[in-house]
């Protein structure tokens, strides 16, 4: 009896694994059976699998390729993550390796700008970008993600490169190594991991960001969210091609979140949970 | 909040040849300024206009007839049904979300502290819906889970001999809380989950031993621990959450009275031209967002501190 109860919450877990990832299975079952076999009630579980979606999603049957709009999240997501990097690993030096003078309300400004909500800005944005010919042009994207991850990036960062033992950097520098080569051979190593999750979360931002691209671009810039939301616009059965288009757009933030998994609550806590 | 948190102040090696105090402490802010000026440039410029133009009667389709209201756009959003419902509705949306995520997350990660076979498994299923980009998750819920004809939760009722209820159009929030409450429980289970694997064993031993149950360990011990990361996920999430727009653009499009601000923005501005009105109601978001904010900021920098203190 007690080896039961002891075993009861094992079990609960897994129920509630299974749940939360079902609707996520069924997805991925749909978008390998035929539109036809993919809107039956009752569902056709064992239905004959095709990849027709996916042939469907890739422009097919003279739909629109979505190979644009994927190459343009993958643009302004990379672009911006390494803008991001470019701009966050000084400014987490400053704060961190070698602090200015009130370096914690330094950092707070930058979370502060996080919590104002992005959707306020939108306005004067747009007016700008028209104004500026900027319309539809993916590198005013790959500048507003700079600007929406930068915040997560320096705490992030912040909190890894304080992980990096003042006395290891001392001996270095008492040992004669000059600025560039503690960097890079003595901080560098320890701080990585932090930083390649850091820019894997970047990058998830970046490539799930539907509001922004959807007001600024277009027909040449349309990134991959926007593709999908216009992806539903003909009549008939669409089942199967958008569980096929949806798998096929996240696949990168999948990827990308289960690399950075141990360092995802550090980096969504902006670094206040280790 | 002051420099005497600083851990990390350095023994100069050969403060002789060091230039000037003044020109050490510009070269010590200098890899701060680009990150500060971009920042500050692309985040607190635009909402400085947003406010500027806030004040304005400005339809983009009649941009001669721009001219200054004063709080005119504030008076007429505040008056508005149909915005003041907005606002309302963004209140419910948040608060729900948050609290169910909350709760489940909570039980999640409870589960989730035990040891059992496959638990990195398990961890890896519950965390994968937060990893579904936030508008395929939306399309996954219209289209594939919540359609009344063939979706696959009137699929499975049809086994059972259930109802065969349009969840959109029946309980069009509920709808989109539920997507979004999938989304956002394991985001608060990670988060409550490191918080219950950083409270001190050896005091849930010594509790043990003086003959505490598993459900006075969990009242006394575990819920004051989980108190400060309780309120950061609370916290966290409605900052991200306030703002949602992909579900609510996505399920419903706003319709059958599920229009958060954030989507009243969107369509003020996209729709109705109204430039004015559209900045008026960014601002209230604003100001409804810094009081999360505040609090928001509070928690973390007490985690913060706390870090640092123990570094």
């Amino acid at each position: 009896m007690k080896a039961v109860r002891r075993r009861v919450p094992g079990l609960l877990a897994w129920f509630a694994g299974i749940v939360f990832f079902l609707p996520i299975a069924w997805m991925a079952l749909t978008s390998f059976h035929s539109e036809a076999d993919a809107a039956t009630n009752p569902p056709s579980f064992t239905a004959a699998l095709t990849l027709d979606g996916y042939r469907e999603f890739f422009g097919g049957d003279g739909g629109a390729s979505p190979w644009p709009a994927l190459a343009n999240s993958a643009v302004a997501s990379v672009a911006s993550t390494l803008l991001v990097l470019l701009l966050a690993l000084p400014a987490a030096y400053a704060l961190s390796i070698r602090p200015v003078r009130k370096w914690t309300d330094v950092l707070f400004f930058f979370l502060s700008t996080k919590m104002l909500p992005a959707v306020a800005g939108l306005l004067p944005v747009y007016l700008f970008a028209k104004n500026a010919g900027l319309l539809d042009n993916i590198w005013l994207l790959v500048v507003l993600y700079t600007s929406m991850n930068l915040p997560i990036a320096v705490w992030m960062m912040q909190s890894f490169l304080a992980e990096v033992p003042v006395a290891v950097i001392e001996a270095a520098r008492v040992d004669g190594a000059r600025l560039p080569v503690v960097l890079t051979r003595v901080v560098a190593p320890i701080a990585l991991p932090g930083i390649a999750a850091t820019a894997l979360i970047c990058f998830i931002f970046s490539w799930n960001e539907l509001l922004f691209a959807r007001v600024l671009t277009g027909v040449v810039a349309e990134t991959a969210p926007v593709f999908l939301t216009g992806f539903i616009t003909s009549q008939g059965l669409f089942l199967a091609k958008v569980c096929a288009a949806s798998l096929v757009i996240s696949l990168p933030v999948l990827a990308a979140g289960f690399a950075a998994q141990d360092k995802l609550v550090q980096g969504l806590s902006l670094g206040a949970v280790k | 909040m002051t420099a005497t948190t600083a851990p990390l102040t350095r023994t100069p090696a050969r403060e002789a040849r060091r230039p000037p105090a003044r020109l050490r402490a510009w070269a010590t802010r200098a890899p701060l300024l680009p990150a500060l000026v971009f920042l500050i440039a692309v985040t607190q410029l635009p909402f400085v206009a947003t406010l500027v133009i806030s004040f304005f009667d400005w339809n983009a389709l009649y941009p001669k007839a721009r001219r200054f209201t004063g709080l005119d756009n504030y008076r007429q959003v505040l008056t508005d049904a149909d915005l003041r419902h907005s606002v309302w509705t963004t209140v419910l949306l948040t608060a729900a979300v948050v609290l169910a995520s909350l709760v489940l997350g909570l039980v999640l990660a409870l589960l989730l502290d035990r040891r059992f076979r496959g638990r990195g498994i398990v961890r890896t299923l519950l965390i994968a819906p937060f990893l579904v980009v936030p508008v395929a998750a939306a399309l996954l819920w219209k289209h594939v889970l919540y359609n009344p004809e063939y979706g696959l939760l009137n699929g499975l009722s049809h086994y059972v001999g259930g109802p065969q209820p349009d969840w959109i159009s029946r309980t069009p929030l509920l709808a989109v809380e539920v997507s979004l409450v999938w989304q956002w429980t394991p985001f608060m289970m990670l988060i409550l989950l490191a918080g219950l694997q950083s409270r001190d064993q050896q005091q849930i031993e010594a509790a043990r031993v003086d003959g505490a149950g598993d459900w006075q360990i969990f009242v006394h011990l575990t819920l004051p621990h989980l108190r400060r990361y309780l309120e950061l996920g609370a916290l966290l999430g409605s900052v991200y959450i306030v703002q949602n727009f992909d579900a609510v653009f996505t399920i419903t499009s706003g319709g059958l009275g599920t229009a958060n601000l954030p989507y009243t923005v969107y369509q003020s501005f996209y729709q109705a031209h109204e430039n004015g009105l559209a900045s008026a109601a960014g601002v209230l978001v604003v100001i409804g967002s810094l009081v999360i904010a505040t609090f928001a900021l509070r928690v973390v920098s007490s985690l913060f501190r706390e870090e640092v203190s123990r570094a």
